[in-house]
């Protein structure tokens, strides 16, 4: 019976499968191989250097990249920092705090950003501002950034909440803790890996954005995907493939953290005897 | 001690519970008296743990009063009730050690660190886990798990303590030996023990008192004898432990006591219980006080249905008169006498052990 629902099975699996690993990982590869090629075209190999990465950090646009990299950073941090800290207070709200009115709608709209095309959100965002007056620039980005990562850091901090039975708080209340308390001492160290694991994805997502921040963003102030986008314009030079790969890496880096973090907060909260 | 003399624990006043349509409480009124071993006893779904959580502050009441030592508490959060659980699965803190497990309810009450560390020591050592106190709780077996949890409750010194069925995660062997030391533990530690089980063994081994409780209604509460012997109703009679419910004409009951007619004809004079009638009414018998005798002796016979091997016992199944299967022990020794299937056997119903249950 098991054999027959087997996937692997279906005609035309492996190609299928085949087609879309090219499709998703053809490009990036492509990109990660031309960032050590030791010649001016991007098309064609000319042996194997590190001289665009040595490029990155010191050629003429190393400042411009150098300056966009702490805008992103400073700005992903911050951003991850307050998404976090609504998305814990909101998932808290959604999951601890029994039935409300409007809990589904609350649900639909934590998670809005996740539905709405992010042009839309872009040119939204980009109106709003300007009708009530904001001057486009750093602040404007961060406030942009906070309100789409708030989503991806809820996703991953309510799912490791759910996993926490209600039973822990009950037994802290039950020994004389109070609601905060039990929050502070029981709910919230139980919840550290899936808090993690949020900050670490909404950071990320908020490191690499592009759309959202080059219409918020404003002259004059750049983060480095739009710092990239800008180098492109002029052509495509190996340099870009550099700083590309460096940015898949560190993406792969916490993705796989934060993974790690979540899978960690599926197993530990289980409190069975032996 | 005369019950009415006694310090009562906790009192409910015509409590009652609903859950939307359902009724999971209907005006139940309790006292359970200080340094008492008390147990709610009922099948699943019965409205035990509700009255167990509504003591802790877990469950809101809609109607009626719950009194802890006089004090009305009903609308207390469980932080400011001087109750300690311990969890059906125990919810020890996983990300604290068992001495910190111990000491959070002390450290919440605002106790100094030192005294709160001997405190937990002490309780430690009255579960002997001493030697159990820097481990992480998922290293700790089921039994051990439980005893930390018991510890904990125990370190603020509650008046009362709450026990949510917290045997039935443990295997059987280890089951039988916890009973004894909780039921010592509670004599040693003088606080109020209120513990709920859907075990009728377990409330019969360890309780002073019982409270029978079935679809939310308080069915019987007395001692261990009193429940298994001298049950109310049909509900308590078969929950706890079997009965034989016959079917029997009754006379008018005086003074506890009524003449059952059974059917042939014999007349039983025996026990009437509180709500019992004059008219036709059920007798419950236990299997192991059917006797088997010579059918001119017999009050009761019947024909030998089946004949079931249970190890020290044998049961017999025998079909009376009025189409009834009656149930009897005979205890598998070698003298007794087992009946064969189609048998025609004379039974003796012992009068003493007989009781006309109440509607």
């Amino acid at each position: 019976m098991a054999a027959r629902l087997d996937l692997r099975r279906f005609p035309g699996f492996l190609p299928i499968t085949w087609l879309c690993l090219v499709l998703l990982y053809a490009p990036l590869i492509v990109v990660m191989v031309y960032s050590f090629n030791d010649s001016n075209s991007v098309t064609l190999w000319g042996g194997f250097t590190l001289r665009w990465y040595v490029e990155v950090f010191t050629g003429p646009e190393a400042p411009k990249f150098k300056a966009a990299a702490l805008n992103s950073l400073a700005i992903a941090i911050s951003a991850a920092i307050v998404a976090t800290t609504i998305a814990t207070a909101a998932a808290t709200a959604m999951l601890r705090s029994g039935q409300f009115r409007g809990k589904s709608v609350s649900f639909v709209l934590i998670n809005l950003p996740l539905m709405v095309p992010e042009i839309v959100t872009a040119v939204a965002s980009l109106v709003f501002f300007s009708a009530i007056g904001f001057q486009a620039g750093y602040l404007t980005i961060l406030v942009a950034h906070i309100v789409f990562c708030i989503p991806f850091a809820y996703l991953p901090i309510a799912a490791r909440m759910q996993g926490i039975e209600g039973a822990y708080e009950q037994a802290a209340q039950d020994l004389y803790a109070t609601k905060w308390q039990t929050f502070r001492l029981i709910l919230l160290p139980l919840m550290a890996p899936g808090i993690m694991s949020g900050f670490l994805l909404a950071f990320i997502i908020s490191l690499d954005d592009f759309i959202i921040t080059n219409f918020v963003k404003g002259a004059g102030i750049e983060t480095l995907p739009t710092a990239i986008f800008g180098s492109v314009k002029q052509g495509i030079k190996p340099n870009i493939m550099a700083i590309s790969t460096l940015l898949l890496l560190v993406s792969v880096v916490l993705v796989t953290v934060s993974y790690l973090l979540g899978r960690k907060g599926q197993t530990t909260p289980t409190n069975k005897g032996t | 001690m005369a019950n009415s003399d006694r310090q009562v624990a906790v009192k409910f006043e015509t409590v009652s519970k609903r859950y939307g349509t359902f009724t999971a409480l209907k005006q139940v009124s309790l006292d359970i008296f200080d340094n008492e071993f008390f147990t709610l006893l009922g099948p699943s779904g019965c409205g035990k743990t509700t009255l167990l959580r509504s003591i802790a502050g877990f469950e809101d009441i809609q109607d009626g009063a719950i009194r802890l030592f006089g004090e009305d508490i009903a609308e207390l959060p469980p932080n400011k009730r001087s109750v300690n659980t311990v969890f059906q699965n125990y919810a020890l803190f996983p990300h604290m050690d068992v001495t910190e497990n111990v000491m959070f309810g002390l450290r919440m009450l605002g106790t100094s660190e030192a005294e709160a560390r001997k405190r937990a020591q002490e309780v430690l050592d009255l579960v002997q886990l001493q030697s159990f106190a820097d481990r992480m709780p998922n290293q700790l077996s089921g039994g051990q798990q439980q005893r930390v949890a018991l510890a904990r409750a125990l370190a603020p010194n509650p008046r009362v303590l709450l026990l949510d069925e917290p045997l039935s995660a443990l295997d059987l062997k280890l089951r039988q030996a916890v009973r004894l030391e909780l039921q010592e533990l509670q004599k040693d530690t003088g606080i109020t023990f209120i513990f709920v089980t859907h075990d009728q063994e377990e409330a019969l081994t360890m309780s002073d008192r019982i409270a029978v409780i079935n679809a939310g209604e308080v069915q019987q509460v007395g001692n261990a004898r009193e429940i298994y012997e001298e049950p109310n109703n049909a509900f308590v009679a078969s929950f706890i432990g079997e009965t034989n419910l016959i079917k029997v004409d009754v006379g008018e009951p005086q003074d506890g006591k009524v003449a059952a007619t059974l059917p042939g004809g014999v007349q039983l004079n025996c026990s009437a219980a509180v709500g019992a009638h004059a008219g036709s009414g059920h007798l419950s018998i236990r299997p192991e006080r059917v006797n088997f005798c010579p059918l001119d002796k017999a009050n009761l016979t019947g024909t030998v249905q089946r004949v079931v091997y249970l190890g020290t016992d044998m049961q017999v199944e025998v079909a009376i008169q009025s189409g009834q299967t009656i149930n009897a022990r005979v205890q598998n020794t070698q003298m007794a006498v087992i009946p064969s299937i189609g048998e025609t056997v004379g039974m003796q119903l012992d009068a003493a052990a007989a009781r006309v249950l109440g509607a």
